[in-house]
């Protein structure tokens, strides 16, 4: 699904090197998990992967299904599939949830040749999406994220990712801010998504998040790279030796 | 007060035009009076306070009238879907000939030449002197030009709860300029809506709100077009509302004055407006509000989305007079840069006598925010798509200053046109 090759990145303004050779493949239908402290390269990594600027690639590739995502704009990406749940999900004054869904689910079909999906349709997927995410209509008539709580930014997050219905999910410390309930939540709807034809790459600084979304594949992230990759376990490993010791014996 | 120079550069706005013939004793008066002003506060040069950011030397060239002449009617485009009795003036000229029937319930309408041949009241009580009124403070010559020297344009007075929105549409063919002048008044408990479509060369409403009447004027100035200076004075009555909204598209050089008086206690006076401009356009919005009684409640709200090397301006007042106890006023002027070329400079100014108030003023500027854009565009929405939907998001603040529903979806609509038509 997601091949990285020796991703190296730097930020273009400060020339500063953050992703030092980041080698990763996510196949269909596993979660890969990434964990790593702060400063470890996470967060770059999902950005670049999402198409966000102010970052430079200075080597290597990456392909979803093959396809060179580096040669294409944010949107591109979000149209062949490629899906990032923000760790800060951005508030957007004046501007409707309905109509931010809407107008990207339009966009990306348009982008692959398919026909704009029927107000009335959208209607009946966004209320039943919705409702399994605990997010009530008064919510989606707000405008995007303006005056949500912490973990009804994340449940929008998801919610947008139920209705895209992307190829490869990129999950960017989405535990962050949430209490036990609120993550539950927030997990359950991830795992409803989880299918064959479909790839996860779940970015956290604590293992609790695993608890809830049980990953294939455990990467330890350090540095600018993957400094150790295991099952399981590894995240429970973390929980107990912390980071410092992993990244010694690599 | 002028100088020499000053003072010759009036007398010359002035000889440029016909004096009016025929008119009613009290409107000679009140046109000598004019010319005497004019040449005491003498013509608006660059190095005015006033006129510290728009240059006005493009306004001062003395004005060359347009003949008669039968232009195709496109102002009114604006306007399209909206319900209203359609008035045009074609190069500064009233065309009952090719308007609706203005007559409607509760409307006295008539042209403002035939209006001034006579004594009529509402005209004589007003006509020259809310402009008067206005140079308080500031001088506004180009205001006092207009009432030396305009005929051409309406006089209404609504008595009733008018229903229908009177649009009046300029259109203009050749190169001439274009001086226009209209006179309303709202009596109490009454209503009106006008709209203004087009921009003609040098005009002036003034309105008269009388206590518990409501006037609502709405805007759209779009298009490539010759410099314009326009003045919207109010007098706003106990209990009054007034409320004014300008859309202003592109054009050379647009310099909109809105200067209005909350005069009676519990009056409300609201003055929202929004400037796209692209490659060299410049609009300017200059407001002065004063709240001469107690419990005045006014808004100002100006958005600018400015691309290319266009420039906003936005100078913006409150003046609170000793005694205006319990005002509140308000005032906010944003702008988005969408490119390095374009700027946006405003002066916010609050001058208060009174001491229990509450006033309060911003202003900002910057670029669309970049996290924004990335948020979109990381859903599939393409860049120019993500652009317009937070501009328009943006915008929207002042659009929904004006009260009709139907008014603000179609300047909404005029918003988007212009984002999708953008080079």
């Amino acid at each position: 699904m997601l091949e990285i090759k020796g991703l190296r990145v730097t930020l273009e303004e400060e020339g500063k090197e953050i992703l030092k050779g980041v080698d990763l493949t996510v196949e269909a239908g596993k979660v890969h998990a990434i964990m790593g402290p702060n400063g470890s390269g996470k967060s770059t990594l999902s950005y670049v992967l999402a198409g966000r600027e102010g970052y430079e690639v200075t080597a290597g590739s990456v392909t979803l299904e093959g396809r060179d995502v580096l040669a294409m704009e944010a949107e591109e990406r979000a149209a062949a599939g490629m899906f990032l749940a923000f760790q800060y999900p951005v508030e957007l004054p004046g501007v409707g949830n309905m109509t931010f869904l809407r107008t990207a689910m339009n966009a990306q079909r348009k982008a692959r040749g398919e026909d704009e999906i029927s107000a009335p349709e959208f209607l009946k997927l966004v209320r039943e999406k919705a409702k399994t995410l605990n997010i009530d209509n008064e919510m989606l008539k707000r405008a995007v994220n303006v005056g949500f709580s912490g973990g009804e930014k994340k449940r929008n997050e998801i919610l947008q990712m139920a209705m895209l219905e992307p190829k490869m999910c990129i999950l960017d410390e989405t535990d962050s801010g949430l209490d036990v309930d609120a993550m539950r939540l927030v997990a359950d709807g991830v795992n409803a998504l989880r299918s064959p034809d479909r790839g996860f790459l779940v970015i956290t600084h604590y293992q609790r998040l695993l608890d809830h979304i049980k990953p294939d594949v455990v990467h330890i992230m350090s540095g600018g790279r993957i400094v150790e990759t295991g099952g399981p376990e590894l995240a429970l490993r973390v929980e107990t030796e912390g980071y410092a010791d992993l990244a010694k014996s690599a | 007060m002028a100088t020499d120079a000053t003072r010759k550069a009036a007398e010359a706005l002035l000889h440029a035009l016909a004096l009016p013939e025929g008119e009613a004793g009290w409107v000679r008066e009140r046109r000598a009076a004019a010319r005497t002003r004019l040449f005491e506060a003498g013509a608006p040069m660059r190095r005015d306070e006033y006129w510290r950011f728009t240059d006005p030397a493009r306004l001062t060239a003395p004005l060359a009238l347009a003949g008669a002449g039968d232009a195709p009617a496109q102002a009114a485009a604006a306007f399209a879907g909206i319900d209203a009795v359609r008035v045009r003036m074609v190069n500064g000229r009233l065309r009952p000939d090719l308007s609706d029937p203005m007559e409607q319930a509760g409307l006295a309408i008539a042209p403002l030449g035939a209006v001034l041949r006579q004594d009529i009241s509402i005209a004589r009580e007003i006509f020259g002197r809310l402009e008067a009124a206005g140079q308080e403070k500031v001088s506004r010559p180009l205001a006092i030009l207009n009432t030396a020297a305009a005929t051409e344009g309406l006089a209404m007075q609504a008595h009733g709860a008018v229903a229908l929105p009177v649009l009046i549409a300029h259109d203009r063919i050749g190169e001439g300029a274009s001086l226009v002048r209209h006179v309303v008044r709202v009596e109490a408990g009454a209503s009106l809506t006008v709209l203004e479509a087009g921009v003609p060369t040098n005009s002036v409403m003034e309105v008269d709100v009388a206590p518990g009447g409501r006037f609502h004027h709405v805007r759209v100035q779009t298009g490539e077009r010759a410099p314009a200076a326009t003045h919207l004075f109010a007098r706003i009555g106990e209990g009054a509302e007034f409320k004014t909204f300008t859309l202003t598209a592109d054009g050379a050089l647009t310099r909109n004055e809105v200067v209005i008086d909350l005069a009676g206690d519990h009056a409300s006076g609201h003055v929202a407006g929004a400037v796209l401009g692209q490659g060299e356009a410049h609009a300017d919005n200059t407001v002065f509000v004063t709240h001469s009684a107690e419990h005045g409640e006014s808004r100002q709200v100006f958005k600018n989305v400015l691309a290319g090397r266009s420039r906003g301006i936005f100078q913006g007042k409150i003046f609170v007079r000793k005694g205006a106890q319990k005002t509140d006023g308000y005032q906010i002027s944003q702008s988005v840069l969408l490119d390095e070329g374009a700027q946006f400079l405003a002066k916010p100014e609050l001058e208060i006598y009174a001491d229990d108030v509450k006033c309060s003023h911003g202003s900002t500027t910057g670029a669309l925010d970049a996290t924004a854009l990335f948020y979109l565009r990381s859903r599939g929405v393409p860049k120019r798509v993500a652009e317009a939907m937070l501009v328009e998001a943006f915008v929207d603040e002042a659009v929904a200053e004006i009260a009709d529903q139907g008014l603000q979806d179609r300047v909404r609509a005029l918003v988007a046109d212009w984002m999708a038509g953008r080079a």
